[in-house]
């Protein structure tokens, strides 16, 4: 186990510097520097002591490798666009609204849509089946900045029962979290009604009702336990599209997260902050995918990380 | 006597695909909005570029079908020349994966061993970059416009295809006609393209059909981040992103181009996943037709 976890955290150092490498090369290549944003024209000398501060006068290779040096040391350097402004403190100060988003988004998803596949499964070729299996391709269907529009209209705009924009309680979170989770229920209720009902098909299940069990606890037992597998290895490439998701959804919203800041961020050319922010969703990411790939040998004993010897 | 024409593949394919209802009024309602996309800039009495400050913010009226925008440009005459852009975005989008994905996959699979362990590495590395990231920078150095678009989105998303057909023809390799050609002196070229990928060309054509949607929404996407096409020119999702901005006041802006977006993708979903069963006959064995 431990020469696997290893091998994994070698594989994500790599991928890590092949991001930062990329990153750093494509976000250089954008025309413009970050004082090309400003409304009037700077003196030469302003400008090129500006760049002798942040060190933009040196050539790219040398920025390159002062970075990944300063990187090495925890250090992600100061904004470029609001000098002061720390990186390291502002994705902290961001990251928290991103993270609850994301994480009751997939929350939602991933057991709402288990459930409802679930059901759908069990009442196959009924009305729960056709109404989950409809509302399923329109969730895969609808873009989630679409449903996000619809829902604030609805639910702020029409009946002011929720807030339309802004980051503050519990229920600023709802409108949000609901038009970033549809898609990724959609898909995991169809994915669990394919494989419960292949499951349904197994000699076990027989056995098991032949013996008598029966209702929610044959269900989420025998089951559910069964069928979950192949939505595990999915929520890898949800988490993705969550992150995706919410750099519309944080701006639509107005939230203050990662995901409109990023945007922000690469508008105004501001180097060390989008350099910070990819750095901190890569890391989430490849972390986010390590602990699926763990969950599924804990959730299915016969699948093994790693070779006996 | 009996009288029987043996059908090749494609129209047994054809055949099945023309029994299923929902793929068939998935493949008609593609066929109308490509059509209307062709023919609406034309029937429009409007042009889409026009501004008119007289009739601006318009609902939807008999001289104005879909209403105006907050430049009284007529939304009808927009929809349709959005429609151009969204579609051809998804269709060449979807191309250029495909054929990337394609060469990319069956290289990787035919040869197998430590190049294809290479290759495939490559791929794993990219599908643990939050692509979104990559698309966004490409889709800024290259400027915003259609070839923009579709080359940020080609070079981020096209390993889902090349994992595809590599694992296609990594199962066809192993077969006795790969081998009888090899033995009759077929170069690696021929039997790529002669051998193994007309037998992965169901598969091919069902991701093809699933992967435009994806392209229509991320170009939407983009355009919503302010990244996609640049007025005067439209789109599906940059008239949805505008939209979106007077969602409080004049909420019937928002809905033609959302119904559009939301439209294409339900029936290319649905038709891909018609071809699925129709292309792949091995369903048909299974259930004993």
């Amino acid at each position: 186990m431990l020469s696997y976890m290893l091998k994994r955290l070698a594989y994500m150092a790599v991928t890590l510097w092949v991001v930062i490498t990329i990153t750093f090369f494509l976000m250089h290549a954008i025309p413009g520097d970050p004082l090309s944003g400003l409304a009037r024209e700077l003196p030469a000398h302003t400008k090129a002591n500006y760049y002798a501060k942040y060190g933009l006068d040196k050539s790219l290779g040398e920025q390159y490798f002062i970075y990944i040096n300063n990187l090495l040391h925890g250090d992600l350097g100061e904004s470029l666009k609001y000098p002061g402004r720390d990186v390291k403190g502002e994705i902290l100060k961001y990251a928290p609204a991103t993270a609850r988003l994301g994480l009751q988004a997939v929350s939602i998803g991933f057991l709402l849509g288990s459930i409802l596949g679930l059901a759908a499964a069990f009442k196959r070729n009924r009305w729960p089946d056709y109404l989950v299996t409809g509302a399923a391709l329109l969730g895969v269907s609808v873009p989630s900045f679409v449903l996000a529009a619809l829902l604030q209209y609805i639910f702020a705009v029409r009946n002011s029962w929720l807030p339309a924009t802004g980051w503050g309680g519990f229920a600023f979170t709802i409108l949000p979290s609901i038009a970033l989770s549809t898609s990724v229920l959609a898909i995991f209720a169809r994915v669990m009604r394919a494989s419960a009902l292949d499951v349904i098909g197994q000699d076990y299940i027989m056995t098991a009702r032949a013996k008598g069990s029966g209702g929610l606890s044959f269900a989420f037992k025998h089951v559910a336990r069964n069928a979950v597998l192949p939505s595990v290895t999915l929520l890898g490439p949800q988490i993705a599209g969550i992150i995706t998701g919410s750099f519309v959804i944080e701006n639509i919203f107005a939230i203050p997260g990662i995901g409109s800041n990023f945007v922000t961020s690469v508008f105004n050319r501001d180097y060390t902050m989008i350099m910070g922010m990819t750095v901190f969703y890569a890391v989430v990411y490849m972390a986010a995918l390590l602990l699926v790939d763990i969950a599924y040998a804990v959730i299915d004993p016969r699948i093994r990380l790693y070779e006996p010897k | 006597m009996i009288n029987i024409t043996s059908t090749t593949y494609r129209q047994d394919a054809w055949r099945r695909l023309k029994g299923n209802r929902i793929a068939m009024v998935s493949l008609a309602l593609l066929l109308a909005i490509f059509a209307m996309c062709i023919i609406g800039p034309f029937i429009s009495p409007y042009k889409y570029t026009a501004v008119n400050s007289d009739i601006v913010n318009q609902s939807p009226s008999l001289q104005h079908l879909f209403g105006t925008d907050d430049l009284g440009r007529d939304i009808f005459a927009r929809i349709w020349a959005g429609g151009r852009v969204s579609m051809l975005i998804g269709v060449l989008g979807a191309f250029s994966v495909t054929v990337l994905g394609v060469l990319y996959g069956g290289i990787s699979g035919y040869f197998g061993g430590t190049a294809d362990d290479i290759m495939m590495r490559a791929v794993e590395v990219m599908n643990c970059i939050p692509y979104m990231i990559v698309a966004i920078l490409i889709a800024f150095i290259a400027g915003q416009g259609i070839g923009a678009l579709i080359l940020a989105m080609t070079i981020t998303g096209w390993g889902g295809m090349a994992r595809l057909v590599r694992g296609q023809v990594l199962q066809l390799r192993e077969q006795p006609f790969v081998l009888a050609a090899k033995a009759l002196g077929a170069s690696p070229g021929r039997i790529i393209s002669k051998h193994l990928l007309p037998n992965t060309v169901g598969v091919i054509i069902v991701q093809f059909t699933l992967d435009v949607p994806i392209f229509i929404f991320g170009e939407a996407f983009l355009s919503f981040i302010g990244l996609g096409i640049q007025s005067p020119g439209t789109s599906w999702g940059a008239m949805a992103a505008a939209a979106q901005q007077h969602l409080m006041f004049y909420p019937y802006q928002i809905f033609f181009p959302a119904l559009l977006i939301s439209m294409t993708m339900l029936a290319f979903n649905l038709l891909g996943d018609g071809l699925r069963d129709a292309l792949d006959p091995t369903l048909g064995i299974q259930e004993g037709i």
